[in-house]
C-alpha cells in the first residue's frame, strides 16, 4: 500500500498552524471522497474561520458560505443538483454559535448532504475566543479565567443534541488524537459519503480536534490534553445509524 | 394568451416562472406570504424546488447554493425580513451570483407596521447589505409591470452576474389587477455553466471555486469591474415614465404605488390649467438622471417629491440631479398610512399656489 498525498488536495504547502488537526481532518475527508469514488464529483461548501483555508488546499468544486450558513447554502445547492457529492466541513464556532438554525433546519429537514463538524473548542482564526463547545474552565482570550458555567453555560454536545431530531440517519463523534480515532473517523466518513450517494440522508460526523496555538500547548502535548479532557467531556461513538446493516 | 385577474405577489411569483425561476427559498413574513405559498405548490408542478426556510438569512443562503449550481433562483419578504437577508444578499454580490430578491416593502422602522409604505428606498438602492456594492432595483407601478420586470430580471442578473432587486410596496403587492403574462421559458443551465458550478453533462470535472473570499488586490480589482457596471447601468439601463414634462413648471417624482396617486393628481391639474408634470422611476437604481438634466430650469419652478416615506428618502437622489437649480418640495406619508388621491391633488395645488405666490 502507497502512503501518499491525496489528488483531491492542491499540491501546495499548508497554511494550517504547525501541528494542527484541520490538516489531518481535511486530508481524512479527501481520501474517504477518493475512496467513496467520488474524486471527480465532490462540491466542497467552505465555511468561515480557519477552514475557509480549503478554498486553497481542496482541489474540486467548492462553493464559500457566509459564517454559520453552510448548511443553508449546501441546501439549496445539493437540492438543484442531487448527483454531486456535498459536504460542508465547519468549525464550532461556525457551526454551533452562528450556524446553530442552519444545522438545525437541515438536520431536521434530513438533506441529502454530509456535514463534518470539527470541534476543536474554540475559535482559532480570530485568536482563540470562547466556542460554545470550550470545555468548563478552559481559558479563552474572553474567558481569561476559564470558562464559568453560570455565566456562559456549558459545552453544546452537537451529536446528543442532533439525536434529538427523527430524520438525520448517520451521526458520529469521532476523536483525532490517536490513531485508531483517526481510521475510525475516516470509515465513518466514507460511509456518509456513501449513504449521501446511495440510499440518502442526513449525516453528521464530529471530529474532535486540537488548536496548539491557543490552547497554548505543543502539538504533543495537544494529544494528552485531549485524551483527558475533550474525549471526557465529548464522548466518541455512534449516536445514529439508520443503515446500520446496509451501509459499511 | 388572455388576460389574468390576479395579486399582485402572484404576478411576481407566476412570471417568475415563466422567467425560468426553479428554486424558492423563503419565510414567512406579512405582506409578502402569497409568494412563498404560490411557489410551493407551483414550483413541483414545473419540476423546482420550493424550500420554506427555517429563517430568513437561511433563505437566502439557500438561493445563493441553488444560484452558485446554475439555477434561476430568488426569494422575498418584506423589509424587517430584507435586514436580515442583507448578509446574504452581499455574499451574492461578493461572489458574483445571479439571483433575484423581491421586497414588498411595509412601515418602519422596526416591526414598524404591516401596512404598505416605501420606507425601503434607501436600503434598497444604496446598502443592501455590507460592503458598497450595489443592485440593480425595479419598482413596478402596476402588476404587468411587476410582471414584465421580473420576466426580465434574471437576464440582467445573470448578464451582471449580480443580484437584482424588486421593491414593490405591500399595497400593489395585495391588490388585483389585469396582466398578461409572457410565455414560458424553459432554463438552460448550460449557457451560465461556464462560471457556475452546473456541471454540463460533457465536462468530467471543473475545478472551479466561488469563493466570496478574495487577496485584496483582487479584491480592489473585482471593485473597480464593480463601478464600472454601475456606470453601465446608468448608461444603458435606465428604465422611466415621463409624464407632461415638456412644459411642466413644477414636476411631481414618485415611483411604485405613489406614482398612481401622483398620476391622477398631474391629470387633474392639468385640466385645471396647471403645468405639472411626473417623473417616475421605474429603475430607482440606476436613477433617471437624464429626464432631470434635459430639463429647461429657466422655467421649472419646483419638484415634489411624493413618497410613503417619512423622512423622505429618495429627496438625496432628486437633490443628486437638480442640484440647487430648482427647488424640492415634499408631500410624503409613511407608517403604512396609503396616498388619498383627493389629498395629493390638493397638496399639490397648496405647494404650486405658495411656490408661485398667485395661483399659477
Amino acid at each position: 500500500m502507497e502512503y501518499k498525498r491525496p489528488d483531491t488536495l492542491k499540491k501546495t504547502p499548508s497554511g494550517f498552524c504547525p501541528g494542527c488537526m484541520h490538516s489531518l481532518a481535511t486530508k481524512l475527508i479527501a481520501e474517504a471522497v477518493e475512496e467513496a469514488g467520488q474524486k471527480e464529483n465532490s462540491v466542497h461548501i467552505v465555511p468561515v474561520g480557519c477552514a475557509t483555508l480549503n478554498l486553497v488546499y481542496w482541489q474540486g468544486d467548492i462553493l464559500g458560505a457566509a459564517h454559520g450558513r453552510a448548511p443553508a447554502v449546501a441546501t439549496g445547492f445539493k437540492r438543484t443538483n442531487p448527483d454531486r457529492l456535498v459536504f460542508t466541513y465547519q468549525g464550532d464556532g461556525d457551526l454551533a454559535a452562528i450556524g446553530l438554525a442552519e444545522i438545525i433546519g437541515a438536520a431536521n429537514r434530513g438533506e441529502n448532504f454530509t456535514v463534518v463538524f470539527f470541534n476543536n473548542q474554540t475559535y482559532g482564526m480570530t485568536g482563540g475566543q470562547m466556542a460554545p463547545t470550550t470545555l468548563i474552565g478552559q481559558k479563552t482570550t474572553t474567558t481569561i479565567y476559564g470558562r464559568d458555567p453560570a455565566k456562559e453555560g456549558y459545552p453544546m454536545k452537537m451529536c446528543e443534541l442532533l439525536s434529538t431530531l427523527e430524520a438525520p440517519v448517520f451521526i458520529a463523534r469521532y476523536a483525532l488524537n490517536t490513531p485508531k480515532g483517526c481510521t475510525d473517523a475516516k470509515k465513518g466518513l466514507k460511509k456518509a459519503f456513501d449513504i449521501q450517494m446511495g440510499k440518502g440522508g442526513f449525516c453528521f460526523i464530529e471530529l474532535l480536534g486540537n488548536c496548539p496555538t491557543n490552547w497554548h500547548l505543543t502539538p504533543l502535548e495537544t494529544l494528552d490534553y485531549m485524551e483527558n479532557n475533550t474525549v471526557k467531556y465529548f464522548k466518541p461513538g455512534i449516536f445514529r445509524d439508520k443503515y446500520k446493516d446496509e451501509v459499511k | 394568451m388572455a388576460k389574468e385577474l390576479v395579486n399582485g405577489c402572484i404576478a411576481i411569483a407566476e412570471s417568475a416562472v415563466r422567467a425560468g425561476c426553479r428554486f424558492f427559498a423563503g419565510y414567512p413574513i406579512t405582506p409578502q406570504n402569497h409568494i412563498p405559498e404560490y411557489f410551493s405548490h407551483r414550483l413541483p408542478e414545473v419540476g423546482g424546488v420550493f424550500v420554506q426556510g427555517e429563517s430568513e438569512v437561511a433563505s437566502i443562503n439557500m438561493v445563493y447554493g441553488a444560484a452558485a449550481g446554475g439555477t434561476r433562483a430568488m426569494t422575498s419578504s418584506s423589509g424587517p425580513g430584507i435586514s436580515l437577508k442583507a448578509e446574504g444578499i452581499s455574499y451574492l454580490a461578493g461572489t458574483q451570483i445571479p439571483a433575484v430578491i423581491v421586497n414588498i416593502s411595509r412601515g418602519g422602522p422596526g416591526l414598524g407596521s404591516i401596512q404598505p409604505a416605501q420606507q425601503d428606498y434607501l436600503q434598497a438602492t444604496k446598502a443592501l447589505g455590507h460592503g458598497g456594492f450595489k443592485t440593480i432595483v425595479f419598482a413596478p407601478a402596476t402588476l404587468q409591470e411587476a410582471v414584465d420586470l421580473t420576466y426580465s430580471a434574471w437576464d440582467y442578473a445573470e448578464r451582471d452576474r449580480n443580484p437584482v432587486f424588486i421593491l414593490m410596496d405591500g399595497c400593489l403587492g395585495n391588490m388585483m389587477e389585469t396582466v398578461k403574462f409572457p410565455e414560458m421559458k424553459e432554463p438552460d443551465r448550460n449557457s451560465t455553466s461556464k462560471w457556475n458550478l452546473y456541471r454540463a453533462k460533457d465536462v468530467k470535472r471543473s475545478d472551479r471555486v466561488l469563493s466570496p473570499y478574495f487577496p485584496d488586490a483582487i479584491l480592489e480589482m473585482q471593485n473597480k469591474s464593480r463601478n464600472a457596471m454601475m456606470k453601465r447601468w446608468a448608461e444603458n439601463d435606465v428604465k422611466v415614465e415621463e409624464f407632461m414634462i415638456d412644459d411642466a413648471e413644477f414636476i411631481a417624482v414618485a415611483y411604485g404605488i405613489a406614482a398612481r396617486s401622483a398620476k391622477e393628481a398631474v391629470i387633474c391639474l392639468r385640466k385645471e390649467g396647471y403645468k405639472i408634470g411626473l417623473i417616475r422611476p421605474i429603475t430607482l437604481n440606476p436613477f433617471p438622471s437624464k429626464s432631470f438634466n434635459k430639463l429647461d430650469y429657466s422655467k421649472v419652478k419646483g419638484f415634489i417629491d411624493t413618497e410613503l416615506a417619512i423622512p423622505a428618502q429618495m429627496r438625496i437622489d432628486i437633490q443628486a440631479e437638480v442640484l440647487g437649480r430648482a427647488p424640492i418640495y415634499e408631500y410624503c406619508r409613511s407608517g403604512g398610512i396609503l396616498f388619498d388621491d383627493e389629498a395629493v391633488y390638493s397638496n399639490y395645488k397648496k405647494i404650486i399656489t405658495e411656490a408661485s405666490g398667485n395661483g399659477i
